[in-house]
């Protein structure tokens, strides 16, 4: 079925298409969050970002998408310096970005959030191919598509925003705590959705705090704390690390 | 109360000046200024606690009028007329003001709601044009001058003293609001609606208590405007090019400072009549366009008007923040 | 039913899809902006004058003048978002709205200095028509229609292109479009931009019915912004309704009274639709 459609992704890149941050300072206004930040996600990989609340996970990825500009250090995506790249550019450098709580257009259709989403005019041309991808990927969207995206359920909006962020045909895809606010079934649907996009070849980024989930998706992770990297390893490592369990997993 | 002391000494000079026997231009142009400056200080005591009304030339229209129509039907004295206009704004004042605060209605809305207001009155004035004249205007009748003290029909000197304690009357009030809790439980109103009504401020009474004092102001500085002109119009009493004239005086002097309205006064007086002078009849349109640009530019580079420049680290904490700041972008 | 009262019904419904236009544009101008354009009936005064000036004065065909008012009122939004409203975005909105207020004395100043305060007229009109038992001015009934028309493109514009959908996505969350590829500021402008061709589309309806003058802006702006806010500020259809309820009422009340009675009663209508629902009408 799917070979008829054109891919989400756009042809594997060379191995310089991978996401590096390095020294990365960020805060708002005179609040610093980030101090020193380092990070790398190669391509085709899927990293996760854990850590507690307020460790500057959600600031770490609006610097990445540009919503917040880093005070020092560099942040490079595809031989690309983002620090000097404004935000609404990036979706066309192939940056996928699902913000936190969604965020979703709730008054408009899931079809018009989509189209939302292949704004960028090298988008545009794609719209329908990757709508009728999304819907192949969320069956669930299809059968919704003249729906208000505010009447649908936190899951469904979820798929729908990630949706949405497939539009623009990314090469890494952002996401921003996809569990947060869901009941645990629909966690669950959540992280398998995560799974069926890195079978697509995406490069994943996310942030969670749901740490056991996110572990089990994620080759590699970041610990976050207080805007600083504590740990990072592959995934299986940190998830038998004991101060890791202690911490995060329940301490079993 | 000692800090009353300089401006009654201010305010006692200003009434000898008419001993110097200035010019009687001069004189024209200070009731104006004064007269202008009272309906801006009215204004003021709203706008700077967040309630922006664009309707004020309503009240200005309300004053003048019952004053004139009671001299003209009656023949009841201004001296008795205006206060009778001065409650009757006030009280359409707070009949506006009940509902709009009881049901929230704020920001522009608020504003919009009051220029509604503004507009029927200009309207209303205009359709009653049997008793009002229309849009003609109309003039309050004549005395012979043995009776002139009676029916308020002075010369410029003898309005300039009116003025001058109108005005001293209006400041008076401001210094007495600023002292009271009122100003305080108003500043926090204007910051957090719902958070000052948490902790026990009667939001609508307070909002309305502010209101009675600015619409009677710009009643009573309305009133006194036409008997001085001896002249009345709509389009100069009520509506909305009035009452954006008295927003724009208040907002280029600075509305967070008692002198602020006065010295936009004085700004827009100047300005009218330098052009005119400058220029005659050739010029006409150009004041408003200058008014324009200059509350434009006000409006960016000076949002607390001429006297902000001076007001800087004295009592920033009194200063609501709800107006002229720059909220930080986010 | 009352043939008079029917054609005051009928005149309402014509008045209102005139009403609709400058509120249609102030509404997308407040929705994706943030900011009220307090001098929106100037900009179709403006749009008037320009109109009035290039037939009258330099000969042109009507339609041509027509065409060429769209683009100089849009390019009077552009130009308004440009130097006042863009250097006020982070400012509290009552400041926006007085700058844009400043904009209102400015223009009317404007075109006093140009073209004095003389009632100028177009001195076109079209015969009354006879539909069954009424009269209907031809003028009123072409305006309408056009006024349709121009909603009808806006409707489509917002609908079905990607800067439409964007516009109306942007009114309920700004932060998030950058995200989306979206640069607000290009929004902001496009928005302001079609505000404008919305005031010159209505200066175009407004100045084969009514005189100009610099001051006529005053006679139909404060009823403009009571229908924005009745169909709650920033929504379209809302605006587009109250338009014609706001056109009836005044078109009605003037059956039975005068026309400023009826518009006391439509004012006082809007002044109570606020006390009983403070965000409009058509609040969601």
């Amino acid at each position: 079925m799917s070979a008829a459609v054109e891919p989400l992704h756009r042809p594997r890149p060379a191995s310089s298409a991978s996401l590096e941050l390095n020294g990365v300072h960020a805060g708002y206004g005179d609040f610093a969050a980030l101090f020193g930040v380092g990070l790398h996600v190669d391509p085709g990989e899927a990293v996760g970002v854990v850590g507690p609340n307020g460790a500057g996970k959600t600031t770490l990825l609006r610097v990445i998408s540009g919503l917040i500009r880093p005070t020092a250090g560099s942040l490079r995506f595809d031989g690309h310096d983002l620090t000097t790249t404004p935000a609404h550019a990036l979706p066309a450098l192939g940056i996928a970005h699902v913000p936190e709580n969604r965020r979703l257009f709730p008054h408009l259709t899931v079809e018009e959030n989509l189209k939302v989403g292949a704004f960028s005019p090298a988008a545009r041309p794609h719209f329908i191919a990757r709508r009728d991808h999304v819907y192949e990927l969320f069956p669930k969207m299809k059968a919704r598509r003249h729906q208000l995206a505010g009447t649908m359920s936190g899951g469904e909006q979820q798929m729908c925003a990630i949706g949405r962020a497939l539009m623009c045909g990314p090469r890494i895809l952002l996401l921003d705590e996809p569990s947060a606010g869901l009941a645990p079934l629909v966690v669950q649907q959540v992280f398998d959705l995560v799974r069926r996009i890195r079978q697509e070849g995406l490069t994943v980024l996310i942030v969670e705090q749901n740490v056991a989930q996110v572990l089990r998706v994620v080759d590699r992770a970041y610990v976050l704390e207080t805007g600083r990297v504590a740990a990072e390893g592959r995934s299986a490592e940190l998830a038998a690390d004991p101060a890791i369990r202690r911490s995060y997993l329940g301490g079993h | 109360m000692k800090s009353l002391i300089p401006w009654a000494v201010v305010v006692a000079l200003l009434a000898c000046l008419p001993l110097l026997s200035p010019p009687e231009y001069f004189i024209h142009l200070g009731v104006t200024v004064l007269l202008t400056a009272v309906a801006g200080t009215g204004w003021a005591m709203m706008g700077r606690y967040g309630l922006v009304s664009f309707g004020h030339g309503a009240f200005l229209g309300i004053g003048a009028y019952t004053m004139a129509l009671l001299w003209n039907m009656a023949g009841l004295s201004p001296w008795v007329g205006i206060p009778i206009g001065v409650a009757l704004a006030a009280g359409a004042g707070v009949l506006l003001g009940y509902p709009c605060f009881r049901l929230k209605v704020i920001g522009h809305y608020f504003a919009l709601v009051t220029l509604a207001a503004g507009e029927i009155v200009r309207i209303l004035i205009t359709a009653l044009r049997e008793y009002t004249g229309g849009s003609l205007g109309m003039t309050p009748d004549r005395v012979p001058p043995e009776s002139a003290f009676l029916a308020m029909q002075f010369d410029k000197t003898g309005f300039w003293w009116l003025a001058l304690a109108a005005w001293a009357g209006g400041l008076l009030a401001w210094w007495l609001l600023d002292r009271s809790m009122s100003s305080k439980a108003l500043a926090a109103i204007s910051e957090d609606e719902d958070a000052a009504a948490s902790i026990g401020i009667r939001v609508t009474r307070e909002k309305l208590k502010v209101t009675l004092i600015s619409t009677g102001l710009a009643a009573l500085a309305g009133a006194l405007t036409a008997q001085y002109r001896m002249y009345l119009n709509p389009e100069s009493l009520a509506g909305l090019g009035p009452s954006l004239q008295i927003v724009f005086g208040a907002i280029a002097g600075g509305m967070y400072a008692p002198l602020g309205p006065t010295v936009g006064a004085i700004i827009t007086i100047g300005l009218d009549e330098s052009l005119r002078v400058a220029f005659g009849t050739d010029f006409t349109g150009g004041a408003p366009f200058i008014y324009g640009i200059l509350l434009v530019l006000f409006m960016i580079y000076l949002p607390r008007g001429i006297v902000g420049i001076f007001e800087r680290r004295r009592k920033p904490a009194a200063a609501p923040p709800a107006l002229g700041v720059p909220v930080a972008a986010k | 039913m009352d043939p008079f009262l029917l054609e005051a019904l009928v005149n309402g419904i014509l008045l209102g899809g005139v009403f609709a236009l400058p509120a249609l544009g102030l509404n997308l101008v407040f929705g994706v902006v943030d900011v009220v354009w307090l001098c929106y009936a100037e900009l179709v005064m403006v749009g008037m004058y320009a109109v009035w000036f290039l037939f009258t004065q330099l000969g042109w065909p009507l339609p041509l003048a027509f065409a060429t008012c769209l683009p100089i009122v849009s390019l009077l939004g552009i130009a308004l978002h440009y130097l006042v409203v863009r250097p006020l975005l982070s400012s509290p909105p009552i400041n926006q709205v007085l700058a844009t207020g400043g904009v209102l004395f400015l223009l009317q100043g404007a075109m006093t200095l140009v073209f004095r305060t003389e009632f100028r007229s177009l001195g076109v009109d079209m015969p009354p028509m006879e539909v069954g038992e009424i009269f209907v001015s031809g003028t009123k009934l072409a305006a309408f229609c056009a006024a349709l028309v121009g909603a009808a493109i806006l409707w489509a514009f917002l609908k079905y292109t990607y800067v439409g959908t964007a516009i109306r996505a942007i009114a309920r969350d700004r932060e998030v479009m950058p995200l989306m590829g979206v640069d607000p500021q290009r929004i902001y402008l496009i928005a302001s931009a079609v505000g404008g061709a919305l005031a010159g589309l209505a200066a175009c309806l407004l100045v084969v019915q009514l005189d100009v003058h610099p001051f006529v802006g005053l006679s139909f702006g404060p009823i403009t912004f009571m229908i924005c806010v009745m169909g709650g500020l920033g929504n379209m259809l809302g605006g587009f309704l109250a338009a014609f309820l706001m056109g009836i009422i005044v078109s009605v009340g003037g059956f039975w009274g005068t026309t400023e009675f009826s518009y006391v009663v439509a004012f006082g209508f809007f002044i109570v639709t606020m006390f009983a629902r403070p965000r409009g009408l058509f609040a969601r």
